[in-house]
């Protein structure tokens, strides 16, 4: 009854705390629209510029992908790279083809250099009459980078604005001596963790069905598993998040220490959750991800959406993040019994 | 009527260093309102934790109704109202009210009687409805006080309970405290303004973290040789 009463509680402060509940539901929905955006983007079509280059060349070039635009000489190729009017230019200097690049942007570089490489492919495939293809055993040529890290994000966010509001909900308990009032009461101190965890459950099960749908219904975030599974880790996830957020806020003398905890906890966290790859990082620092929430969840995550692996894939890493959460609930309770002397 | 209620012995109290509470000795009488008189800093509100569950002393013993205290125990029993006023501001005042009868066990149906009975005592009867930011600094406290009360406790040990009341309020409040007492029950206020001391049946006069005087108002007085009992804390204070 008690665990039923601050479960109640805190579904009540929320209902009466519009703003805190927009930027559960609304913020994480807000920004994954501006990431998808920002990285659904068509890829871009190179500008090339071709130097004195044979006719024959010019017409066979033009098949691939880019926008090609001949000149007469190196100089006004050159001017044109300045100006920004063209990517790059492709000129003959002693019987071998030079790349001019004006090397700034990787992107633009990057889109360049994969050209030509499609582009050489195609001649050689032509020259000796073999076939190069490509076969993926998860996701498509057309899968882009919002679909590799878009799993992620789901996650994070979930975990992320669950983390702070849970923890300035608790971290306002303690200092506006609200949490005296519990501990001079019968009630236990596993109720005051456990009626927390129920009472903020429901509002990160909606959360978490929130963003799941628009990502996948509305920004057609690649899906191939089961829906179902993709809700659950990210409820799991957001489970870790809450019991997190008030264990940390704990350490916590006001809103603004709480929020010092974001650069300390939650920005390397998605470093080291495969946002980013891993193999690639130093050793000395890549083991931090293993001991992160995110990083569980981020594979679980991409294993349903991008493999569309079921439970029996997931189930180990959705296991690790129960036990974050029993291991974050059971500190929680240590750390109440500091307040609690009888 | 139990002489020792409350029995406090020989209480000690460090915070680090600095000794908030050094041999305090005193009894509190049940069905008496027992005031604990001192500046701020004096260790009040360290003493009344420790009926409460919120601080354990270094050496000494507490004991109410024979339980040593601090304990999970009795806390059923006892109500507490705290300095600060420790409500939630984005809740109602009735909601409030409703989570707190909660916690104490008591039934949905009682609960609705109990918290219409404990506004009526601090006269918000009419405002249970109102969100919390929008109460004054004077209704919060009356609202702390009436929450204090919800579960319908023996002893009753209120943390200056009436700072930020206007007097016509406090008049009221003093009035349903005696009101309690004449039910029964046992009232610890700590403060630090006199004429509310002049109102308790008998007064501890803390100071430094010791009882420097103990008794009814009138006999503090006599004791010290003034006419008031301003005076007589500063007289025994002085010695």
């Amino acid at each position: 009854m008690r665990v039923r009463a601050l479960a109640k509680r805190i579904i009540q402060q929320f209902i009466h705390d519009k703003r805190s509940m927009a930027l559960m539901f609304v913020a994480p929905i807000l920004i994954l629209t501006l990431l998808s955006l920002v990285f659904n983007s068509d890829p871009l079509e190179p500008k090339i510029g071709l130097v004195k280059m044979p006719d024959p060349v010019v017409q066979m070039l033009q098949k691939d992908k880019a926008d090609i635009s001949k000149f007469n000489s190196d100089n006004t190729a050159k001017l044109a790279l300045e100006e920004g009017t063209i990517h790059a230019y492709l000129s003959f200097d002693n019987g071998s083809v030079v790349v001019h690049l004006e090397g700034s942007d990787p992107t633009v570089t990057q889109a360049v250099m994969s050209w030509i490489q499609e582009s050489v492919k195609n001649r050689i495939q032509s020259a000796i009459g073999i076939n190069i293809k490509t076969e993926f055993q998860h996701g498509s040529k057309s899968m882009n980078s919002f679909d590799s890290f878009g799993p992620v994000l789901v996650g994070f966010f979930a975990f992320f604005f669950v983390f702070l509001l849970a923890g300035v909900s608790f971290l306002r308990e303690r200092t506006g001596g609200t949490l005296e009032r519990l501990i001079c009461s019968p009630m236990k101190l596993w109720e005051i963790v456990v009626g927390y965890v129920i009472g903020f459950g429901l509002f990160t099960l909606i959360q978490a069905a929130i963003i799941s749908t628009f990502s996948v219904y509305v920004l057609d975030l690649m899906m191939e598993g089961s829906f179902f599974y993709v809700l659950l880790t990210t409820v799991l996830l957001s489970f870790t998040a809450l019991t997190l957020g008030i264990l940390l806020s704990a350490f916590a003398n006001n809103e603004l220490q709480m929020i010092q905890f974001i650069p300390i906890v939650i920005v390397p966290s998605v470093f080291f959750s495969g946002i980013f790859n891993l193999e690639t990082m130093s050793s000395y620092i890549s083991w931090i991800g293993a001991v992160t929430p995110l990083f569980y969840a981020a594979k679980a995550m991409r294993d349903v959406m991008i493999r569309g692996l079921g439970l029996g894939e997931i189930s180990n890493n959705l296991l690790v993040l129960v036990g974050f959460s029993l291991i974050f609930m059971t500190l929680n309770i240590f750390a109440l019994r500091k307040y609690r002397k009888g | 009527m139990n002489l020792s209620y409350v029995s406090i012995r020989n209480i000690t109290k460090s915070f680090g260093a600095q000794k908030v509470l050094d041999g305090i000795n005193l009894d509190v009488r049940q069905g008496e309102i027992y005031g604990l008189l001192g500046p701020s800093g004096a260790g009040k509100t360290t003493l009344v934790k420790m009926l409460t569950n919120l601080e354990k002393q270094d050496s000494g013993d507490i004991t109410f109704e024979g339980i040593n205290l601090p304990s999970s125990k009795v806390i059923h029993k006892i109500g507490y109202m705290s300095q600060s006023d420790a409500l939630y501001q984005e809740l109602t005042a009735g909601e409030n009210l409703d989570f707190f009868a909660a916690l104490f066990g008591i039934p949905a149906a009682k609960r609705v009687i109990r918290i219409h009975e404990v506004a009526k005592v601090v006269n918000l009867q009419d405002h249970l409805k109102k969100s919390i930011q929008n109460y004054s600094g004077g209704m919060r406290r009356r609202l702390s006080l009436a929450a204090s009360l919800l579960h319908e406790p023996d002893l009753l040990i209120l943390d200056e309970p009436t700072v930020g009341i206007d007097p016509v309020l406090r008049q009221q409040i003093w009035t349903q405290f005696n009101i309690l007492k004449n039910q029964g029950k046992t009232i610890i206020v700590t403060t630090h303004v006199m004429d509310e001391a002049e109102k308790c049946d008998r007064v501890g006069l803390l100071r430094d973290g010791k009882i420097i005087a103990e008794g009814s108002p009138e006999e503090i007085i006599k004791e010290a040789g003034v006419s008031r009992l301003e005076d007589a804390f500063l007289v025994l204070g002085g010695k």
